[in-house]
């Protein structure tokens, strides 16, 4: 089994003309890879009516309808996060019980709020109630503000983690740019965050620092904007790590953080 | 058969990087199923004088059938053309010159000198347009990416330049292909390693608008995974006469030819 635990898809109320050829090739890609499931998130209108890193609550609701429909279509490799705005409060909460009950297995923070701000406390206890994990968007090691987003670094997101011990945090693509080392040193000594293995970067040595500092039993593989990479860093850990230790990775880890039931062999 | 048109060896300055020894590059290239390597001394591309690490990168190619040596130039300093020859000379199957490495303008006088030497002496001129990713670069690492400009303008200055760009993306292809003639752009070559693939398909994209002949198999290993570059063709719905162009035919009938 595989589990791929940073995707995403489209949809009609994004600005992309090409969403449906971008969400076949998704599922197509993880044919050919052998993914069994893609727990995927979709940030309100991928920027269409309001930001991507900001989404209004109309569109974080659009976007998780629409993750809910495909999720309904492709029951057997379809799971979601549900994706919230923590500057709502109101409406992410109700977000979290709705997707939730509705079959969703996680929540997705992006980057409308810091991760160490107060603002998240309720919907981390949202996700430790019922135990999910939270899938942070994560700037590796951010020097500065970038534009369109109030992203994290893994300092932020260890803050909010001791305050909340008993919720799995995901650090989002540690391949994801930005300097990764940074972030694998601040969430060594804490265990409750995860480390997802994706995003473009397949730089030499990455994996084997993920390893060190995390151990394999806090790697999560994932794939996120790019399949190719998210392949090639798997090939990679086949050469790595013993077939227990891969079998972690894969999809192991994920299983024991999501859900039980969540995927088809748990 | 599958060759790397680029590929290093020796430590990068600015992270530790395992796997750079040429014994650790060749388990690489067993591990990747790849026959071949073209190969670039590192540390050299960071010195003053660049061409210093090339003696020691032609004396360990010739100890190894795989490893093929592209040497570095340096088009500001005396006796550059004789490293050129010797490069010729001693079958080199390209040459490199990362200008703004060597603080150079990518466009300028020195480089279309260069851009025509190697047009003359019917020798591949090397371009990188990165080596990691801007966004996690240490911070006193400020060198500018080459911009497609100057690849426009390299191309157009000299009718027998042979140009072989690496790490660049969609975009750039795009810009530099579409901003040339037909003529210019038959003459440029592109590594595949930092075009992304599925979802957002733009390799596959670029085999059909731009042409499969234009693409050449790089990895940018050890900076990089080379498992990265074969997930890639593996991932694309190809006939195998096409990736085999792309893996080897690409570089022996054509960037060679």
């Amino acid at each position: 089994m595989l589990v791929d635990v940073h995707a995403h898809f489209y949809h009609d109320r994004a600005p992309r003309a090409d969403w449906r050829e971008r969400n076949t090739s998704r599922l197509r890609a993880g044919e050919v890879i052998g993914i069994t499931v893609h727990v995927a998130s979709i940030l309100g209108s991928w920027g269409r009516t309001s930001p991507i890193y900001f989404p209004s609550p109309a569109d974080v609701t659009a976007g998780n309808d629409a993750l809910l429909a495909l999720q309904h279509a492709h029951p057997d490799r379809i799971r979601g996060y549900v994706c919230v705005n923590p500057n709502y409060t109101a409406h992410a909460r109700a977000e979290i019980a709705r997707c939730l009950k509705a079959g969703m297995i996680g929540i997705k923070l992006a980057a409308s709020r810091r991760a160490d701000d107060p603002l998240l406390d309720p919907v981390c206890a949202l996700a430790r109630e019922h135990r999910v994990p939270v899938l942070q968007h994560v700037w590796q090691h951010r020097r500065r503000d970038w534009p369109g987003q109030e992203a994290s670094d893994a300092v932020e997101l260890g803050t909010l983690a001791r305050r909340h011990p008993e919720v799995s945090f995901i650090l989002a693509h540690i391949g994801g740019g930005g300097d990764w080392l940074h972030s694998l040193h601040a969430i060594r000594d804490v265990p409750n965050v995860y480390v997802d293995l994706s995003g473009s970067g397949v730089d030499g040595g990455m994996l084997e620092a993920c390893v060190e500092s995390a151990g394999v039993s806090r790697l999560l593989w994932g794939c996120d904007l790019t399949m190719d990479t998210g392949w090639a860093k798997l090939r990679y850990l086949e050469t790595l790590l013993n077939k227990d230790e891969l079998a972690l990775v894969r999809w192991q880890n994920a299983a024991r953080i999501f859900p039980p039931g969540a995927f088809p062999a748990d | 058969m599958r060759i790397d048109v680029n590929a290093f060896l020796g430590a990068y300055p600015w992270r530790k990087v395992p796997g750079t020894a040429p014994d650790a590059l060749l388990k690489a290239l067993d591990r990747a199923e790849i026959d071949e390597a073209w190969v670039t001394h590192l540390p050299s591309l960071f010195w003053r004088d660049p061409t210093e690490g090339n003696a020691w990168l032609i004396e360990t190619a010739r100890r190894e059938a795989r490893l093929k040596p592209v040497p570095v130039i340096h088009p500001g300093l005396a006796q550059w053309e004789q490293v050129l020859a010797d490069a010729v000379n001693g079958g080199a199957p390209a040459v490199r010159c990362d200008p703004l490495y060597l603080g150079l303008d990518p466009a300028g006088g020195e480089m279309r000198v260069l851009a025509a030497a190697c047009g003359a002496a019917r020798i591949p001129l090397m371009l990188a347009v990165r080596l990691e990713d801007g966004r996690q670069r240490h911070p006193n690492d400020t060198i500018p990416e080459l911009p497609a400009a100057a690849v426009r303008a390299l191309i157009r200055s000299d009718a027998d330049v042979r140009l072989l760009v690496t790490h660049a993306d969609r975009g750039f292809v795009e810009e530099v292909h579409f901003g040339s003639t037909p003529e210019e752009a038959a003459r440029i070559w592109w590594d595949i390693c930092w075009i992304w693939g599925p979802p957002e398909d733009h390799l596959e994209t670029l085999l059909e608008t731009v042409g499969t002949g234009r693409f050449v198999f790089g990895t940018g290993q050890p900076l990089r995974l080379p498992e990265n570059s074969l997930a890639k063709l593996d991932l694309l719905d190809v006939a195998a006469d096409r990736r085999t162009a792309i893996e080897s035919t690409n570089v022996k009938k054509g960037l060679l030819a």
